[in-house]
């Protein structure tokens, strides 16, 4: 391989920056390809060190990067420039991102928006013009707009980031100018609790909020490491059959067999084997993993090293969305005492069984919630999904058999390891049994987090929420990759055969309440520009499919049809059809589902 | 070792074909028009222009035939209505964002699928030099959806030897795979950005010159859609004196080196114009170097 470095030599800065993620460089010669191969996975943890330090990705930081490396310069510019997180061009150390999604629309996100921009001056946008070669000058911008930040119950949320060399970042929710500003001189801003409810057995929620988040001792006096013991005791055959048992699914919004999985993964003879766990989170309107990272992190350490001990697998890896600061902060606490108590290493509770287990940060893509785009981002690659098959169980994580999961599917497999397939399966219906989290937001009393068995009805779920604020125009169901269902549907029965009877969908469990006074021509404008800015860009269908579906929501929006408001439609039907069916991955496939859902509830009949 | 074959139907008719092959394989052996882009015997299926599509039995989406492995007893249709407009659409959407006027492919398909671009608006201005290259992941301007978004923009003229007119790229992968691991083992280039705005780069969009390319032109070999371009071929046709109809192409072997390089030689008007090997070549793979590629000059005029 020919790597040859056109970079400007890093400043002190940056050598400090990369160096403190990637160790003191050795007295490298030149790198071997299958060294580089090797060292590619500690490509987006660098890169983040340096965004996190100097602000921005820099020339010299990057080009040093590639060296140290062994990454042809050309490669590492293309994984750099795909993350939202990561500035290639110098901007102040002190960043806000606003949330301008469903969920903070609904709760005025627009007019925080306005009022920032009094405040700050106007909004990141890719400068206009550059000089080839020099394609990211300075910008001068202290703030951008951004998709959601999986705070939609306490919207309108932002994050801000403040580079240096002790780095602050701060997401939080009821976000006024005078929080962003607060955040951005580096003053600390006080996280709003989440509503936590539910009804029937407490079970995912059991200690979120009750227990103390940093303290092993106390997760352990609350149950935690009893499933593990138990499932030290059983043998991984015992927890594969429990769990398989159990039907359960899992939660990420693919709703597939999790024993099926595992059985796959731990029966799969080439080897080793890896866990992953999908704490990606992106999808809008969700937020539930984050409460349980954030509120009960042991339980994650504790579910993913009794994964790994039924597959088979001795490393682990738990992939965390970049935007939440506080859950990595606690994540990192959980590992670090965990590994110091023996409880992840190579002697897991004193029975022989090593597990180890590392933290990988995203930069902002939704799509690295792609389980074969999110192995692509931990080895050091673009987020690009790849062709299936071959699966994750087959070939994931640095090719080899994979179990991926979603972090509410791996912390349900807890109650089912310690309490046995037949107690979990005693609330819920036949084909979904257990209990669900819900993410509720917008026009509720009380959105938050709720837990409730499986089979309970739509119209329940609001009830326990408080009830309906204003008058009940729509429901987002799954996220932006999901459904909208009316007011009729409150009888719906939120079980995956229920939801799957009624043309709707689970997804990853959003609940997005729409009253009477929002836009949702506006809002499906919205959803249409986030798929078009989370599309990876590979396949045609997806990637200039997303464009066309904007532009035609935005004169349905305007009310300026190309045509008549039908040949859009039929137009947009065909897109639709051809994204579902041409697309490489679900976030083509799906892009258009919301849309065409809305279309039924006769968003584009009458004036907009 | 004996291969294994699988028998599979592909629009009725029973094909069998080796262990490994792909649906591709099985529909060509069948007599099936599969129609593909970014698919090349000589290069690792990118899988990412979609317009090889067949709807297989069992399967909730259409699958790439250019990349999908054949299995025993597989039911495929290569002319379904789904498949029919998946590719019309995928035609839709090229034509109405990338310039692929120079992609015969594209034209005769096309007319074969009634594919109309048109429909989705009037194609926007073209974006100033540089500003697709300064675009950053997740943040693209929301326009009123009047016009088309297209990744039009001017060429790139950094060189002597060859032009890139991104105006023209469809973004299929094959430049960068024909760079990298499949042929050059240069990784001069990579595909930088995201959505839309993704596109075939430098680190930072720095000059070829500066870059580490080596000026193979196995990228110009591989391009589909006249996105790379020797300058020769540039300047005539900007000229408007491009006429294939006065060109010839004589098949010889490279000079410079023992290996044997077989080249083809496009000359117009007693002038070589372009050089290109076949891609099936079992000397060269379709790949030369950059002595073959470019070191004409000598025979001008000569
Ligand atoms: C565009 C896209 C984004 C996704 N994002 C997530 C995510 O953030 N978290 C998640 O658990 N699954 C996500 N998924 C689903 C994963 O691909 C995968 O199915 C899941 O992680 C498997 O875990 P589970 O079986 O426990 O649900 C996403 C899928 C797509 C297509
Ligand atoms: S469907 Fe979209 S996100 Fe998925 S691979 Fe294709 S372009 Fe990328
Ligand atoms: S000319 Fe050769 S080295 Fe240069 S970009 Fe093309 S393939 Fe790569
Ligand atoms: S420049 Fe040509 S070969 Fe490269 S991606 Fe674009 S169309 Fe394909
Ligand atoms: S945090 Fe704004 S929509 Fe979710
Ligand atoms: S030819 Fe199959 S996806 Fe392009």
């Amino acid at each position: 391989m020919d790597v040859r470095p056109t970079a400007p030599p890093p400043t002190e800065d940056e050598r400090r920056a990369v160096d403190a993620a990637l160790g003191p460089p050795d007295a490298e010669g030149p790198v071997t390809a299958s060294e580089a191969r090797a060292r590619r996975t500690h490509l987006l943890p660098a890169l983040r060190a340096v965004q996190e330090r100097l602000g921005f990705v820099s020339e010299g930081a990057l080009g040093y990067v590639c060296a140290r490396l062994g990454l042809p310069p050309a490669e590492g510019y293309g994984v750099a420039s795909f993350y939202a997180l990561l500035a290639l061009g110098e901007r102040p150390r002190a960043f806000a991102h606003v949330c301008d999604d469903v969920a903070c629309r609904a709760a005025g996100a627009e007019r925080l928006c306005a009022d920032v921009e009094k405040s700050l001056g106007p909004a990141f946008s890719a400068p206009h013009r550059a000089d080839p070669g020099q394609p990211h000058p300075k910008t001068a911008a202290r703030w951008a707009r951004s998709p959601c930040l999986g705070l939609c119950e306490q919207a309108p949320a932002a994050l801000v980031t403040v580079a240096g060399a002790a780095p602050v970042e701060q997401a939080f929710g009821g976000a006024t100018v005078d929080k962003v500003r607060r955040a951005l001189g580096g003053e600390p801003v006080e996280p709003l609790p989440c509503t936590l409810g539910g009804a029937g057995p407490r079970r995912l929620l059991a200690r979120a909020g009750v227990v103390d988040a940093t303290s092993l001792d106390d997760y352990r006096r609350r149950g935690g490491y009893e499933a593990l013991r138990r499932a030290l005791e059983v043998g991984p055959e015992a927890v594969l059959r429990e769990v398989t048992d159990a039907k359960l699914v899992g939660r990420g919004g693919a709703a597939f067999p999790t024993g099926r999985k595992w059985d796959a993964v731990a029966k799969a003879p080439v080897r080793p084997h890896y866990v992953v766990c999908n704490a990606d989170e992106s999808e809008p309107g969700t937020f539930k993993d984050r409460v349980l990272l954030e509120l009960d992190p042991f339980s994650l350490v504790e579910a993913m090293t009794l994964a790994g001990f039924a597959v088979g697998a001795e490393q682990g890896y738990l992939y965390l969305r970049g935007e939440y600061p506080l859950a990595r902060r606690r994540l990192e606490n959980a590992l670090a005492k965990a590994r110091a108590r023996g409880l992840l290493g190579g002697d897991v509770m004193g029975r022989g069984v090593r597990f180890e287990l590392e933290l990988r940060v995203g930069a902002g893509a939704y799509i690295c919630g792609e389980e074969t785009a999110l192995f692509n981002s931990i080895e050091g690659f673009r987020g690009e999904p790849r062709s299936k098959p071959p699966f994750p169980v087959q070939a994931g994580l640095f090719g080899k058999p994979t179990a991926i999961n979603n972090v509410e599917t791996l912390v349900a497999t807890l109650d089912i390891v310690r309490e046995g397939a037949a107690a979990y399966a005693s609330v819920g219906t036949a084909g979904s049994p257990g209990t669900k989290l819900f993410c509720v937001s917008g026009a509720v009393q009380a959105p938050g987090v709720y837990e409730v068995p499986f089979g309970t009805s739509l119209g329940a779920l609001l009830a326990l929420c408080g009830g309906v604020k204003g008058r009940l125009r729509a429901i987002l169901l799954g996220g932006a990759a999901g459904t909208f269902v009316g007011p009729e549907a409150l009888d719906l029965p939120l079980s995956f055969e229920g939801a799957r009877a009624a043309g709707a969908t689970l997804g990853s469990g959003v609940v997005l309440v729409l009253d009477d006074s929002v836009d949702l021509r506006d809002q499906l404008r919205r959803l249409a520009a986030f798929f078009r800015d989370e599309s990876c860009g590979q396949c045609v269908p997806c990637r200039v499919g997303t464009v066309r579906q904007e532009e035609l929501l935005a004169r349905l929006a305007r009310g300026a049809p190309s045509g008549s408001v039908k040949e859009e439609l039929q137009l947009l039907r065909e897109l639709g059809q051809a994204m579902r069916d041409a697309s490489i991955c679900g976030l083509g496939q799906t892009a258009s589902s919301a849309v065409e859902s809305a279309v039924k509830l006769g968003v584009f009949e009458g004036k907009p | 070792m004996t291969q294994r074959t699988l028998e599979l139907t592909v629009d009725g008719v029973k094909v069998s074909v080796p262990e490994g092959a792909t649906l591709l394989d099985a529909c060509r052996k069948a007599g099936k028009d599969v129609p593909t882009f970014c698919w090349a015997a000589n290069l690792t299926p990118a899988n990412v222009c979609r317009i090889c599509v067949v709807e297989l039995g069992g399967a909730r989406t259409l699958v790439p035939a250019c990349s999908r492995k054949a299995e025993a007893g597989q039911v495929v249709q290569t002319d379904s209505p789904r498949v029919h407009l998946s590719r019309k659409l995928v035609l839709e959407l090229l034509g109405s964002s990338v310039d692929m006027s120079l992609s015969r492919d594209f034209q005769a398909l096309s007319k074969r699928y009634g594919a109309r671009p048109e429909r989705f608006g009037n194609k926007a201005a073209r974006a100033e030099a540089g500003a697709r290259d300064a675009a950053h992941a997740g943040h693209h301007h929301p326009g009123d959806g009047a016009q088309a978004a297209t990744v039009g923009q001017p060429v790139k003229v950094d060189n002597a030897l060859f032009v890139r007119d991104y105006e023209k790229c469809m973004l299929c992968y094959k430049c960068v795979e024909a760079c990298g691991t499949d042929a050059q083992n240069t990784f001069a280039i990579a595909v930088a950005g995201r959505g839309f705005e993704a596109r075939i780069s430098t680190e930072h969009d720095v000059a070829l010159d500066d870059s580490a390319c080596v000026f193979c032109g196995n990228c110009i070999g591989v391009c589909p859609t006249g996105a790379l371009m020797f300058a020769s071929e540039h300047e005539l046709r900007a000229q408007g004196r491009w006429d294939e109809s006065k060109q010839t192409v004589t098949d010889t072997v490279c000079a410079y080196c023992g290996v044997g390089c077989v080249l083809s030689l496009t000359v117009q008007d007693n002038e070589i114009v372009r050089v290109t090997s076949p891609s099936d070549s079992s000397v060269t793979g379709g790949h030369l170097c950059v002595k073959g590629r470019f070191g004409y000059g000598f025979v001008k005029g000569g």
